[in-house]
């Protein structure tokens, strides 16, 4: 089967391509790239006046399966990736049970491929059960699938054992991705800390509970060489600690959420527990931090921690409500955003969606070189729509979005050459 | 004036003249506390719930005698948190509740925002009786009514707030109200107790509570919650007394006719010397007498009451 993509504005920043051309995917990868290309008996679309992107990639997802599923299975859940534009999407280990051994990511991976939607990377576990206590067999969880190794939800408190865990894992070539919190310097807190907090009568999480173990982290990957990925970046400390370290030429790279690059604390107003995550959202100087780092290279990559709860989760007091929001649909127009607030060009918002997450992960995608899995999403960054919570593909609906007009979309996405979405 | 808040979830809402509508009114209704029947009809057939997820027996009592003087119907709920645990949530506890259609639930309840939840979720008034570190609405209005009964006025006078500042609903509530009638206020604490950004809603901070005093009109202590400390916010309730513990000698430091107020109950020889809490100049005991009036005030107000009896 045979796709021809005509017309549009192909953008591939691994190659420093913009310009107008048709796109032939043919059994299943990327055939031309070229101008004029003949139809030949493919499925024409037509791109004129869209963006032909590579696929993207979503570093940092909450599937929720095995056992959650009331929340989220890898069934909608890639079904809400697609519709955002996302061709694989990298899926955090702490379900029930957690994923720490290579029969849970076989689980994963056999469940998404018959689901048929997108890619699904399983990042395994640091430590078994995610406990802090001892390392996971991440030779296995490699071999089965697994793209990274994260804790996420819970810090690895041991230096020691983190340490250990960037040494054991640098020969397999992956990344340790942290989840990066001091718990006892969160306390009981439930938002960041500052005036906000103050007028509300919550209790804060200060930045430096985010800084102070990111700061240990990056020293322990300059110490051992391993690669330290920073998952979810949300204050301004954390972005000098990382952009000092590039400097020294530490092994480190780092995500940001779009939340955190949209939203102040002042969203937690009116005690809306949809603007409730963690990392909690930050001051406005943070979220200027946020944009300069994506701006200078020193966050490396956008990704959504979609995070879906219960509505039940959620319509409770902002103390007992759960952490996170759900992402996957949002997250393409807000990135666009910046490149109309002139934060991002056009190709660098791309990469963070696309090239750069597949760097991170060590992954053979990315991009749209002749030859690869044709994985393509095609952006009208024209369109106009309004966030509906209630419509969204997800399961939950918990956004802080809802309502907020959107300026770009996904049109279609692609995955392995067959249209998975369609708008 | 009309008054035309619904509910009272904070002093945050409420405008100058709303604030001294609401003092106008309880002085009136003052006068009904020292009749011998202390009963008028103003809300005979109303319901009004007292829903405390936390325990308060002096707010408590105050908003019961408040709506028994005004011939409400007043049923009281202490609903334990624990019910949370049950699985019941505040959702189906406040769909519950106002199926026995109530026209006031006065709300206590541990989490900060807790009557906000409430107020979008039902029909009839809400009262804040205290949510978590937020507001605590009609303390500090019955704090501002004692100030006024006193000094003749708010605006332009001095008044220190001395604790646990980050905790403290009483204090957040009071800076909105005393700032907004023109007060100014001075708050103090150690460190650990100063909330960030606090000095934004007008207040000035310090941490030598003999500065905060000096001067002073009014100097409100605030209780230390014992049990909400933790062992990080103060080494010991001793060099707790003495920074932050107001004394015959510290108490010198404030003006000769400086009001010594305090919310309750007091630990004393920790905020308070027994010497100054039953002193000369402690209206510890005039705030609880005007907690039933104002209370008095809001019921009758958030229900329409347009003029005072
Ligand atoms: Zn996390
Ligand atoms: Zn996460």
């Amino acid at each position: 089967m045979k796709i021809l993509i005509k017309g549009g504005r192909v953008i591939d920043p691994a190659h420093g391509i913009d310009g107008q051309f048709d796109l032939l995917i043919d059994n299943g990868r990327i055939s031309k790239l070229d101008k004029n290309l003949a139809a030949d008996g493919a499925e024409v679309i037509d791109a004129q006046g869209k963006l032909v992107t590579p696929g993207l990639i979503d570093l940092h997802v909450h599937l929720r399966d095995p056992g959650q599923e009331y929340k989220e299975d890898i069934i909608s859940g890639t079904r809400a990736a697609v519709a955002g534009g996302f061709t694989a999407v990298a899926c955090m280990p702490n379900t029930k049970p957690v994923n720490d051994n290579a029969s849970v990511t076989r689980y994963i991976l056999d469940k998404a491929a018959a689901a048929g939607f997108c890619h699904v990377l399983p990042v395994g576990a640091i430590t078994q059960g995610s406990k802090g206590e001892a390392l996971a067999e991440m030779g296995d969880m490699k071999e089965a699938g697994c793209v990274g190794f994260s804790d996420d939800g819970h810090p690895v408190t041991s230096g020691e054992l983190m340490r250990r865990a960037l040494e054991y894992a640098r020969p397999f070539g992956m990344p340790i991705i942290a989840h990066s919190e001091d718990l006892d310097l969160v306390g009981q807190g439930v938002m960041n800390e500052g005036f906000v907090a103050t007028e509300l009568g919550l209790k804060g999480i200060p930045w430096v509970s985010e800084a102070a173990p990111i700061a240990r982290d990056v020293m322990l990957a300059e110490f051992t060489g391993g690669h330290l990925h920073v998952a979810h970046v949300s204050c301004a400390a954390a972005v000098e600690i990382i952009r000092a370290a590039k400097k020294r030429g530490v092994r480190v790279t780092a995500e940001v959420t779009p939340h955190h690059f949209t939203l102040t604390d002042e969203a937690v107003r009116g005690y809306d527990t949809n603007a409730k995550m963690n990392p909690p959202l930050r001051g406005a100087e943070d979220v200027a931090a946020m944009r300069a780092g994506l701006a200078d290279g020193t966050i490396d990559a956008i990704a959504t921690d979609h995070a879906p709860h219960h509505i039940d989760e959620k319509n409770v007091e902002f103390n007992i409500a759960y952490n996170g929001i759900v992402g996957l649909e949002t997250a393409l127009p807000l990135t666009l955003r910046l490149v109309d607030d002139g934060v991002l060009s056009i190709s660098d918002a791309i990469a963070k969606l696309t090239i750069n997450p597949a760097r991170v992960l060590g992954l053979d995608s990315g991009t749209l070189e002749v030859g690869r899995v044709a994985d393509v999403t095609i952006i009208d960054p024209q369109l106009k729509w309004t966030v509906d919570a209630q419509k969204l593909v997800s399961k939950s609906k918990n956004t802080p979005f809802d309502g907020w007009k959107m300026v770009g979309a996904a049109t279609h996405t692609i995955v392995a050459g067959q249209i998975r979405y369609q708008r | 004036m009309t008054f035309r808040h619904k509910h009272i979830l904070g002093i945050e809402q409420l405008s100058k003249e709303d604030i001294g509508f609401i003092l106008d009114t309880a002085d009136s209704f003052k006068e009904i506390n020292s009749r011998e029947i202390k009963k008028v009809p103003t809300l005979r057939g109303k319901t009004i719930i007292n829903l405390f997820f936390e325990a308060s027996t002096r707010t408590r009592t105050s908003f019961e005698i408040a709506g028994k003087r005004l011939s409400a119907d007043t049923i009281n709920i202490t609903a334990s948190s624990s019910s949370v645990v049950k699985g019941e949530t505040l959702e189906d506890t406040a769909k519950n509740i106002e199926a026995m259609r109530p026209d006031i639930i006065v709300m206590r309840h541990a989490a900060s925002g807790a009557c906000d939840y409430l107020a979008k979720r039902v029909d009839c008034s809400i009262i804040n009786a205290g949510d978590g570190a937020h507001e605590h609405p009609s303390q500090a209005l019955l704090d501002m009514l004692t100030i006024r009964q006193h000094k003749g006025r708010i605006e332009g006078l001095k008044v220190a707030i001395v604790g646990d500042i980050t905790h403290s609903r009483v204090a957040r509530s009071n800076l909105y109200g005393l700032t907004r009638m023109g007060a100014e206020v001075r708050l103090a604490g150690p460190g650990t107790m100063m909330p960030p950004g606090i000095e934004r809603l007008g207040a000035k901070v310090y941490h030598d509570m003999n500065q905060a005093i000096e001067g002073a009109d009014v100097v409100m202590m605030l209780r230390i919650q014992l049990e909400r400390q933790g062992k990080t916010l103060l080494p010991t309730l001793r060099e707790y007394a003495k920074f932050y513990g107001l004394n015959t000698q510290n108490l010198q430091l404030a003006a000769p006719d400086a009001l010594v107020m305090h919310p309750g109950p007091v630990n004393r020889g920790v905020e308070l010397s027994s010497y100054v809490a039953d002193g000369i100049q402690s209206v510890i005991l005039d705030q609880v007498e005007n907690g039933v009036a104002v209370r008095m005030a809001l019921l009758y107000l958030v229900l329409g009451g347009e003029q005072a009896e």
